[in-house]
């Protein structure tokens, strides 16, 4: 389980998270959903330690996820980036197997390749990309290449941030059900970030709204249509009026 | 209060350029420690060795011979004024190991390789590639900088080795082709004249000057801003934050050999 309590993070003089309190529940798909620059990406960095609060408390099963030994704690996660975040220099396979081609989780360069070969069966691509470059790649093909790259290590617990962006609408689909998929499959837990609706109904059991520097609704995805939250509804509908200020 | 103010912005330029000077040295020394602790990664070793050596070998040669040359006209034309035209290959010789050698090769390995690393490093961070190394249980400092570090510590020198051997050599074509020198006088007096202790300067040069060019070049990169506009600053600073401590390194270390 991983759970949030009064996280701050202030850049300057903006204030981007102004007391979050958020639980995942162990094996579950929680979304977290808000407007552009509202500190979605800057909540799940926290989670994984790539930006420190100023304040409050991460737990991950009951520990304090700033303490203990640090590889041990990341070797539990995945994360698919927003652009892919695929290394350049690196062949395909080499990418989805860079966790196993080092450090603890080590294997053989065969057994490595044979994983990632896998893991892009899986994610829908075939074997003949393996050998090529992500700069050869779709924006759509680089997308499953990073998702096969989260789960090559089959971690317990899988981030994806914004998975859908700049991506047509069947291709999102695809990704969404994908993503769905391999979280039911591998029993992993899963925490998005997403402004797209389309996805928020494919992927999550539960989902947050971020708004303001806080969690402004919370529940399970069943009750969102009918949370009677006005931010929420003027989210969902993508209405300009509303509480939320178009022009931010 | 009128008075106070270009007070206060000379101190607050101070402050920073003091504060920038102290994060450079942690990141040294944080490069340092990386490159001495496991795990070593191999083959991210073996590719800086290619980028900065080999293929930095036809603009240094370049650079060396042309360097040569011009200086063996400069020093005959010069020399004639006061009779001393013979003095051409020694002080070739000397002016290219002590001197030009190692500084044109610094300066063109902070031009080639300290924007590159940078540019590269840089645009790693913008998409972010950097974060993913993190998620991925890997640092940054150990697979990214530590490697390109201690490859332009270990091949620049030798640069500076080959650039020192091709910039003599463009003195003696020059100095034998147009200048009516013979080419085994020539030989002979460039390598009587030159010590032991020349030779170890360039060499140490090379050594630190491939130091600063990689390490600004990496330093510059991980600390850019975000955007296009952020590769482009980290590059042009990496460059010229190199350019000058390289000069400025150069001016030291002559300072230290001349007192041995």
């Amino acid at each position: 389980m991983i759970a949030l309590s009064d996280v701050h993070k202030t850049f300057g003089s903006n204030a981007v998270l102004k007391g979050v309190n958020l639980t995942i529940e162990s094996g579950t798909s929680m979304v977290i959903i808000g407007g552009s620059g509202t500190g979605k990406s800057v909540l799940l960095k926290s989670v994984l330690g790539l930006v420190h609060p100023d304040s409050g408390l991460i737990t991950l099963d009951g520990k304090d996820v700033t303490k203990g030994d640090r590889d041990a704690f990341l070797a539990r996660f995945g994360m698919l980036f927003q652009g892919g975040a695929l290394f350049d220099s690196l062949t395909v396979w080499q990418n989805v197997a860079f966790r196993l081609l080092r450090g603890s989780l080590k294997r053989p360069k065969s057994e490595a390749r044979e994983i990632a070969i896998e893991k892009l069966r899986r994610v829908g691509l075939k074997p003949d990309v393996a050998d090529r470059f992500p700069a050869e790649l779709s924006g759509g093909m680089q997308k499953r290449v990073g998702l096969a790259r989260a789960i090559a290590a089959e971690p317990e617990i899988i981030f994806f941030d914004e998975p859908t962006t700049g991506l047509d609408p069947i291709m999102s689909g695809v990704i969404n059900d994908l993503i769905r998929e391999i979280v039911v499959e591998m029993g992993a837990t899963a925490m998005t970030i997403t402004h797209d609706m389309t996805s928020v109904r494919a992927i999550a059991d539960h989902v947050a709204m971020l708004h303001g520097g806080v969690i402004q609704w919370t529940g399970p995805v069943k009750d969102m249509d009918q949370s009677g939250d006005p931010y929420l509804d003027q989210f969902i509908a993508g209405r300009a009026e509303g509480p939320i200020e178009a022009v931010r | 209060m009128i008075l106070l103010s270009p007070l206060g912005a000379l101190g607050r330029t101070s402050l920073g350029f003091l504060a920038s000077i102290g994060r450079v040295a942690l990141f040294a020394l944080a490069t340092l420690r990386h490159m001495v602790s496991p795990p070593f990664y191999g083959r991210e070793f073996a590719v800086a060795l290619l980028n900065i050596g080999w293929l930095s070998l036809p603009v240094v040669g370049l650079t060396a011979i042309f360097t040569g040359a011009a200086l063996a006209l400069q020093i005959y034309a010069g020399g004639a004024r006061f009779n001393a035209e013979a003095v051409v290959p020694q002080i070739v010789a000397i002016g290219m190991v002590r001197e030009l050698g190692p500084v044109l090769v610094g300066l063109m390995i902070a031009a080639r390789v300290t924007s590159s690393i940078a540019a590269e490093i840089a645009t790693m961070k913008v998409t972010e590639q950097i974060d993913a190394l993190v998620t991925l249980s890997t640092n940054p400092m150990k697979y990214l900088t530590a490697p390109r570090v201690l490859a332009a510590l270990l091949v620049v020198p030798c640069l500076v080795g080959v650039g020192d051997i091709i910039g003599i050599f463009g003195g003696y074509a020059v100095a034998t082709g147009s200048l009516g020198f013979n080419a085994a006088a020539y030989i002979k007096n460039t390598v009587d004249f030159l010590e032991p202790l020349d030779i170890i300067s360039s060499l140490v040069k090379g050594c630190v000057f491939g130091g600063i060019a990689a390490l600004m070049g990496c330093y510059y990169g991980m600390n850019s801003g975000r955007g296009a506009q952020g590769v482009g600053r980290a590059t042009k600073g990496s460059v010229e934050a190199a350019a000058v401590l390289i000069l400025a390194a150069n001016f030291l270390l002559t300072g230290i050999f001349f007192s041995l």
